[in-house]
């Protein structure tokens, strides 16, 4: 990306982020674009380990819920300020993400998939059966929210500020890392595992940091998510919304920032927008997945324009025009 | 600094040094275990039975990764590039081994990790333009020809600032003016004081270049020695060369 069409995307998402801010009323509008910000957050971090990198992680849900359990356990029964406790949900999930990382890592193969899996799966049984600690099925209420200097954020407007906010930031971060020496020595190894290696590329330690990263911004998000609703239950932190994050990843785009944003949007209005959706969801959001993979496995947005440019060569009479 | 090892099922007993700046070749059939060789150098794979010494040190065993940051650099017979990328972020990866920036750097972007940045891009358009492929920087690797995509991966290899460079089939695919090309290139970098191991089946190339060239046949090796010799040794005409490189 050149500097000024970079510097551009930024401009434009800050001016409708905040001119939505302004002139708009609707709450039920403001929670639509929370929940967009939270599954955009954990769809970013999500498309870094899986589009960027490679590897596949199917319990990324699990992580969101150590997040959001952390930051509502600490707060509502321990009453620990908000922010630090979205810190310690982030020690929590990262440390979580570390120690499962390093044997499923070290193994060639689909170990990651299978171990986070497996995972996934854990941690949702036990956010059903401790439910000393978590409230078991019926949940967690009295999450208190999140306020900076006296400002409380417990208005749906108040909250996509925040949100939106932070998201920007990390959307930032995320595209200045893409481009980075990290960002090639991830999509390296994503290409090629033994030439970056022969780089000198540490293959096992990106991995693993880019899966402690991506498990960052799942309990990021989590902790939002908590300090939103203020209240959560374990039934938003299992294998199907695992699922429907790699479904997301993969609509908006792999290895495509902005694309996580379009994924992320699209798959959480759609299921408001037809309530055919409240059915047949997990049906539905499979036939996504296999479509797209099937016949734009680039995503969305790259797919079609990938098909506009081969129709354009077939009317050309074949000369790609370069 | 010298190089020797006895291995591996598919190289049993291999032993031989590469002398510090000169060419050498690794010739012999197909199958006989010349990539193999590359494969334990650079820690893809690990032998029996056996040292390799690099610098003074011994380096069998160890991970590719940590291997590669002694300053060895290699191609591979299969070109490997990162198809996702473009020319000029393939060479820019072969810098990785000399430079800084983390994950958390790459991010936050730091003063120092900018104009790191900025010295990865010189360095990396350095190598394009030293393989003549700095007008196609912007272009995606995928589409590159052959010819052009096994200059790219040895600009990538060049980028990282070997003391050895192992190039394993460079002229498999290429034409006779490519052929021309890379030979003119491996002679420059012996000029420039890069110590080259090559694995090569196209032998007027090799005895263009190598000062020295090792014969392996079915794992073994079966003569080590400068060109001349190795041209008139029966074993090696009989296993390989045939009776057309008598000069």
């Amino acid at each position: 990306m050149t500097p000024p069409r970079f510097f551009n995307r930024w401009l434009l998402f800050a001016v409708v982020v905040l001119v939505i801010a302004v002139f708009m009323d609707d709450d039920y509008y403001y929670t639509l674009l929370n929940f967009i910000g939270i599954h955009t957050l954990l769809v970013v971090g999500l498309n870094l380990l899986l589009g960027y990198a490679g590897q596949i992680s199917l319990g990324h849900a699990a992580f969101f819920g150590l997040g959001a359990y952390t930051s509502g356990i600490l707060t509502a029964t321990c009453g620990v300020d908000p922010w630090l406790a979205l810190m310690a949900g982030l020690a929590v999930s990262g440390l979580a993400a570390f120690l499962i990382g390093i044997p499923a890592l070290k193994l060639r193969g689909y170990y990651l998939a299978m171990a986070t899996l497996g995972f996934g799966i854990i941690v949702y049984i036990i956010l059903n059966e401790a439910d000393g600690l978590t409230g078991g099925p019926s949940g967690l209420s009295g999450i208190p929210s999140l306020s900076l200097a006296g400002f409380a954020f417990n208005t749906p407007r108040r909250l996509y500020l925040l949100i939106w906010i932070i998201l920007g930031i990390i959307l930032a971060l995320s595209a200045n890392l893409v481009n980075s020496r990290t960002g090639r020595a991830i999509r390296a190894l994503h290409d090629g595992e033994a030439a970056a290696e022969s780089l000198g590329v540490d293959t096992f330690r990106l991995k693993l940091k880019i899966f402690v990263w991506s498990a960052l911004y799942a309990s990021l998000a989590g902790s939002l998510y908590a300090h939103s609703l203020n209240f959560i239950a374990p039934s938003s932190f299992g294998f199907m919304f695992s699922i429907k994050l790699v479904t997301m990843v993969v609509l908006g785009g792999m290895a495509s920032i902005w694309g996580s944003l379009l994924g992320a949007g699209a798959l959480t209005v759609l299921p408001e927008v037809l309530t055919v959706f409240h059915d047949f969801e997990v049906v539905i959001f499979g036939a996504i997945l296999m479509v797209v993979m099937i016949f734009l496995p680039r995503g969305l947005v790259r797919g079609i324009l990938d098909l506009y440019e081969s129709r354009r060569y077939k009317r050309e009479g074949g000369t790609f025009p370069v | 600094m010298s190089l020797a090892f006895g291995g591996l099922q598919a190289v049993e007993q291999v032993s031989f040094g590469v002398t510090q700046g000169a060419v050498k070749a690794v010739i012999g059939p197909n199958g006989a275990g010349k990539t193999t060789l590359f494969n334990l150098m650079t820690g893809f794979l690990t032998p029996q039975a056996g040292r390799i010494v690099f610098g003074g040190e011994e380096i069998q065993g160890r991970p590719p990764h940590r291997i590669a940051r002694r300053g060895i650099a290699r191609t591979f017979q299969l070109v490997q590039l990162f198809d996702h990328m473009t020319v000029l972020e393939n060479v820019m990866v072969g810098r990785h081994r000399l430079s800084r920036s983390g994950l958390l750097a790459g991010a936050l972007q730091f003063p120092w990790t900018r104009r790191e940045e900025k010295e990865i891009r010189a360095k990396a358009m350095e190598a394009l333009e030293f393989v003549g492929l700095a007008d196609r920087a912007r272009q995606s690797a995928a589409v590159l020809p052959l010819g052009l995509k096994r200059m790219l991966e040895i600009a990538r290899a060049l980028a990282s600032a070997p003391t050895l460079l192992l190039l394993d089939e460079p002229a498999s695919g290429l034409d006779t003016v490519e052929t021309e090309r890379l030979q003119d290139l491996i002679l420059e970098l012996r000029r420039q004081g890069i110590t080259i191991l090559l694995v090569e089946h196209d032998m007027g190339l090799t005895m263009e270049i190598a000062d020295e060239i090792a014969v392996l046949n079915y794992g073994r090796l079966i003569a080590d020695g400068v060109p001349r010799a190795i041209q008139k040794n029966p074993e090696v005409i009989a296993a390989y060369l045939g009776t057309d490189w008598q000069t």
